[in-house]
Parts: C-alpha cells; sequence; structure tokens
C-alpha cells in the first residue's frame, strides 16, 4: 500500500552534525559493508576496479564550500535517506513495493515487488535512492532495520552501520517523535534543520550547522605576544636586568 | 532529465495511437466495410500498443509489471496502467462491436472519449506531478500532452480517411489545421515557462548552509558518474536546445499544417505530414526530458 500512513509517534531516523563529520567515508564504506550482505539483494557495483566504477550505495558524502574568502567554511555533508514523513517517493510507486512503516516510520523497499521503474527515485528531491545495476530494482537506506532491532546483536550494535562506525561521533541515531529523547533535545539545543523543507516532505532526518567560526580578536594570544607580556620573576627577573645593563 | 528512448517512444506513440481513437470513437471514419475496419484497428493498436510495450520493457522486471495496476489511489504511474488497460478493453471491445452490429451509438463514442482523454491525462501527470522536477510541475504540461495527442490524433485519422478513399470534410480538415496550431502555441507557452520559471530550491536551502554565504560544490562524493547524475544530471541537450526546438517546429507543425491545407487529398503527402509530425512530437519529447533539470542536481553543483 502505498498511501502513506498516519504520522507515527516514533519517527526514527538520524540526526547529522556537520560541525564535526570530517568527511572520512567510513560511514560510506560501512553502509556498504553492512548493507550488501543485509536487507535485500547484495549492493552491487559495476567494473569495481576499471576507470569508470559504477554501483549502488546508500549513503554518499559531499563537501561544500560556503561563504567567501576567510569567511569561507568546507564542509563535508553525508547524505542518505531522510525517511520523510510525506515520502513522495513512497506515494509515486505504482505497485507498493515502496512503503513507510506505520509502526517507526521508516522508509523501505519490498524488492520482490519492485518492478525497477524508477520513479521513486524521480520524486526523490534528496538523490537518496540508487537503481541496483544487477539487480534493477531500487535501493536505499533501510535505516538498518536489520540491526536496530536485532537481538542477536550486543546492544551498542543495535544502531545504524554508519552511525557506529563513525569515528567522530558526528551521526546520532534516535527516535525524533519523541521530544525529550537525546537525539531531539540535540536538535533544539543546536537548531537542527530540514534539507529543502521547501520540498515539503518533512524530513525526519535532521542536520546540525556547523558552528560559526570564531573571530580573529577572540582567538588566543600568540605566544610572541604572550612572552612580551609577561614580567619575569625571582632568578629571570635578575639575569633580564644584568643582561640590559650590558648593553 | 536523461531522456530514455523508451519512454519517449511510449508517450508520443501512445499519445498518438489514443488521440486517433478519440477521433475514431465519434465517427470520423466509415468503418462499414471489414478490410478499413482491420487496418485501422490494426494501426490504433499498433501505436498505442507499442508504445506501452516499450514502456514495459524499459522497467528492471518487466515479468512484475502487473503489479503496476495495484496502487492506483496514490501513484499516477498506476492510474496511468490501470486506465490504459481499461482503454485497450474498451476500444476492442467498441471495433468488435462495429463489425458485428455497425457503428455503436453516439454515447459510447463520447464516454471512450472521457476515458481517453483521462489516460493521456494519466501519462502526462506521471511528470507533471513531480515536484522536483519544477519545469515539469505545471498545469501546461498536460495540456501540452493532450493537445499533441488531438492534434497528432486527427492527423492520422485524416490520413486513414484519405487512404480508405473517403471524402474529408472542409470542418475536419480546417479542425486538423487549428490543433496543430493550437498544440504548437501552447508548447511555446510551455518553452517559454521553462525559460523563466525559477527553481524555488537552491544549493543553499539544500544543504541549509546558506547562512555562511553562497556554497558551491568543493568535491563530488565519488570519482565517476552515479545513477543519479546519469537519470537526473543530464546536460547535453541545453547546448542544442534552441536549433532542436527549431526543428520540432518545423516537423511536428508547420510542414503536417502546410500539407494539410494543400495536400489533404493525397494519401502519400498527408502519410508524410504524418511522419513528420510523429518526428517533430519526437523531437519535442526528447526535449521535454533532456531539457528538465532536477532539484537533486543541486548537490551535484549544477547551478544553471
Amino acid at each position: 500500500m502505498t498511501s502513506l500512513p498516519e504520522p507515527s509517534a516514533i519517527k526514527l531516523g538520524l540526526v547529522i552534525d556537520l560541525d564535526i563529520c570530517v568527511g572520512c567515508q567510513a560511514c560510506v564504506v560501512n553502509c556498504k559493508e553492512w548493507n550488501t550482505s543485509g536487507y535485500g539483494a547484495p549492493l552491487s557495483d559495476e567494473n569495481a576496479y576499471g576507470a569508470n566504477p559504477n554501483g549502488a550505495w546508500l549513503n554518499r558524502v559531499h563537501a561544500f564550500e560556503a561563504g567567501n574568502a576567510e569567511e569561507a567554511k568546507t564542509v563535508h555533508f553525508p547524505k542518505s535517506c531522510l525517511h520523510c514523513e510525506d515520502a513522495p517517493c513512497v506515494t509515486a510507486c505504482p505497485t507498493g513495493a515502496s512503503f513507510k512503516r506505520a509502526e517507526d516510520g521508516i522508509v523501505l523497499v519490498n524488492e520482490d515487488w519492485c518492478i525497477g521503474c524508477g520513479l521513486c527515485a524521480w520524486s526523490c528531491p534528496y538523490g537518496a535512492r540508487e537503481m541496483d545495476p544487477a539487480e534493477g530494482v531500487m535501493k536505499k537506506c533501510t535505516l538498518c532495520v536489520d540491526r536496530i532491532y536485532n537481538d542477536n546483536l550486543k546492544e551498542e550494535d543495535r544502531v545504524p552501520a554508519c552511525v557506529r562506525t563513525c569515528p567522530t561521533g558526528a551521526r546520532h541515531f534516535g527516535d525524533l517523535g519523541d521530544p525529550e529523547s537525546e537525539v531531539s533535545l540535540l536538535v533544539a539545543a543546536r537548531s537542527g534543520y530540514d534539507l529543502l523543507p521547501e520540498q515539503n516532505t518533512k524530513p525526519v532526518n535532521k542536520y546540525l550547522p556547523p558552528r560559526p567560526r570564531r573571530k580573529a580578536e577572540d582567538a588566543p594570544m600568540s605566544l610572541v605576544a604572550m612572552a612580551e607580556a609577561s614580567t619575569p620573576k625571582g632568578f629571570w627577573k635578575w639575569m633580564d636586568s644584568t643582561l640590559e645593563k650590558l648593553g | 532529465m536523461h531522456p530514455a528512448w523508451s519512454i519517449i517512444f511510449f508517450t508520443s506513440a501512445s499519445g498518438l495511437g489514443l488521440g486517433l481513437a478519440a477521433w475514431i470513437v465519434l465517427g470520423l471514419i466509415d468503418l462499414s466495410q471489414f478490410w478499413h475496419l482491420i487496418f485501422v484497428a490494426g494501426f490504433t493498436f499498433g501505436l498505442i500498443g507499442a508504445g506501452l510495450l516499450s514502456s514495459t520493457l524499459h522497467l528492471g522486471h518487466p515479468e512484475r509489471a502487473w503489479r503496476a495496476l495495484s496502487q492506483w489511489r496514490s501513484s499516477w504511474l498506476s492510474r496511468e496502467g490501470v486506465l490504459a488497460v481499461l482503454v485497450l478493453a474498451a476500444l476492442g471491445g467498441w471495433f468488435l462491436y462495429t463489425y458485428m452490429r455497425g457503428a455503436p451509438p453516439q454515447w459510447v463514442g463520447f464516454a471512450l472519449v472521457i476515458l481517453i482523454t483521462a489516460t493521456v491525462y494519466a501519462t502526462s501527470m506521471i511528470y507533471a506531478s513531480l515536484k522536483t522536477v519544477t519545469c515539469w510541475y505545471h498545469p501546461l504540461t498536460p495540456t501540452c500532452y493532450l493537445m499533441f495527442a488531438a492534434s497528432g490524433g486527427l492527423l492520422a485519422n485524416l490520413w486513414l480517411v484519405v487512404i480508405a478513399g473517403q471524402s474529408v470534410t472542409a470542418i475536419i480538415q480546417s479542425l486538423a489545421a487549428v490543433l496543430i496550431v493550437l498544440a504548437w502555441l501552447v508548447k511555446f507557452a510551455w518553452w517559454w515557462m521553462l525559460d523563466h520559471k525559477v527553481m524555488e530550491s537552491t544549493l543553499e536551502t539544500a544543504t541549509g548552509l546558506g547562512s555562511f554565504g553562497k556554497v558551491r560544490s568543493l568535491m563530488p562524493p565519488h570519482t565517476s558518474e552515479n545513477y543519479l547524475q546519469k537519470e537526473m544530471g543530464f546536460v547535453i541537450a541545453r547546448r542544442h536546445a534552441l536549433k532542436l526546438r527549431i526543428i520540432s517546429v518545423l516537423l511536428g507543425g508547420l510542414i503536417p499544417l502546410v500539407l494539410i491545407i494543400f495536400a489533404s487529398s493525397s494519401p502519400l503527402l498527408l502519410g508524410l505530414a504524418l511522419l513528420c509530425h510523429l518526428t517533430g512530437v519526437f523531437v519535442e519529447r526528447w526535449l521535454f526530458f533532456a531539457e528538465a533539470k532536477h532539484v537533486v542536481s543541486l548537490y551535484y553543483g549544477d547551478q544553471h
């Protein structure tokens, strides 16, 4: 059924901290590693060792530059499915393969029903869906639905692979439907925001903005300035004045 | 957007076939002779069927295509599939009835025209419902599809009437000419809209980094083109857009118009007019995809 369910109370999603991400691509690789042997068909690659490799990936890290000259910031920008509340990819699907779970809001593809028409990818403004080149079905982030509820894994591993592997702690996973959850508090404290809000997709995933750059006058003093500003004491004071007298 | 041949062929051939069917069921051709009926039915079903087949074979899993008939409540692609199946069945019934008992009552024809119009509308809404492609997301998009189906269909009907040795009335001849002019006027309006409509989304809203100033793509996330860029980042056409627009208007508009006005009794020249029209619409449809820009291309640094 590709009509959207009533908005769920639980809205599982990611919070991505753009202030922290260093663009190491570990989340991209671990996502591929987990999902190639997890939910659905393997994530295939074509010509993987050739000049123009091509493959299905569920998470990609862009790099953007914002602002000019001294004020310019380099921002590493991970992007995967945002599990939108008004997901246009779900309603566009002609077969019912694309669906949003009523219980936790995760958007998934039933690969046995997918006809590979690609219309869901066309209707997604974020580029979160990629056709599998070998299988001919649509691939997307599952929020690691096969990890987060998996009792066979240790508790600390029951988070999406990208979150588990991030060495800098730039990715957070939780229930954004609960205003008291850690992720919701983080979003409130850091003014987390939606991507492309004008597309009215109501994404669940939020992004935390880079913190503003510190101004030059607020920076710590240079070592030379510190040395010049300080007055020596004891032995150093005696030596300083003695050497001074020598001219 | 990537202009896939299968989809261009689907929209132009099925559109023409459906338009033709609408004029046939309105009684614009006499089908009392068996061979006329067979040829006209074959030609119409051939156009619609070839288009639908081409779009089905374009799928990653054509063998599951029947599943696409299930989600008509939310999906325009599904609605198009359901309506196309209904039209084919109803049209088959219409031809069968005509063969056995002669022309069906007029109201049947009108009902079929409504069904056919809904089908062409559904085809266009597959694209016009995508908010992510700014220039498609406009009421002029379905208007274009409907006008090209109606004008091309009447031209095809005219050609069939002439090769069947039946006479063409001046009213129908004039109507065919007027519809072609109207169709291209709508298309000119659509092109004007394409050239002037500003995409609401920018790389600043896409990244949320606008407060730091202008945002630029510094590094793509991968070393070679991915599915998204192949499917939605097509840019080659924009360089030749003007030339292609002129070619499509000449082939799809001007040549058929002149031939309808001056050679409406020649089967050969009207056939040429139809072929030119189909080719012109083919180019127009190619541009419809190739010139369309998807929001996701912003993430890949396409700011134009």
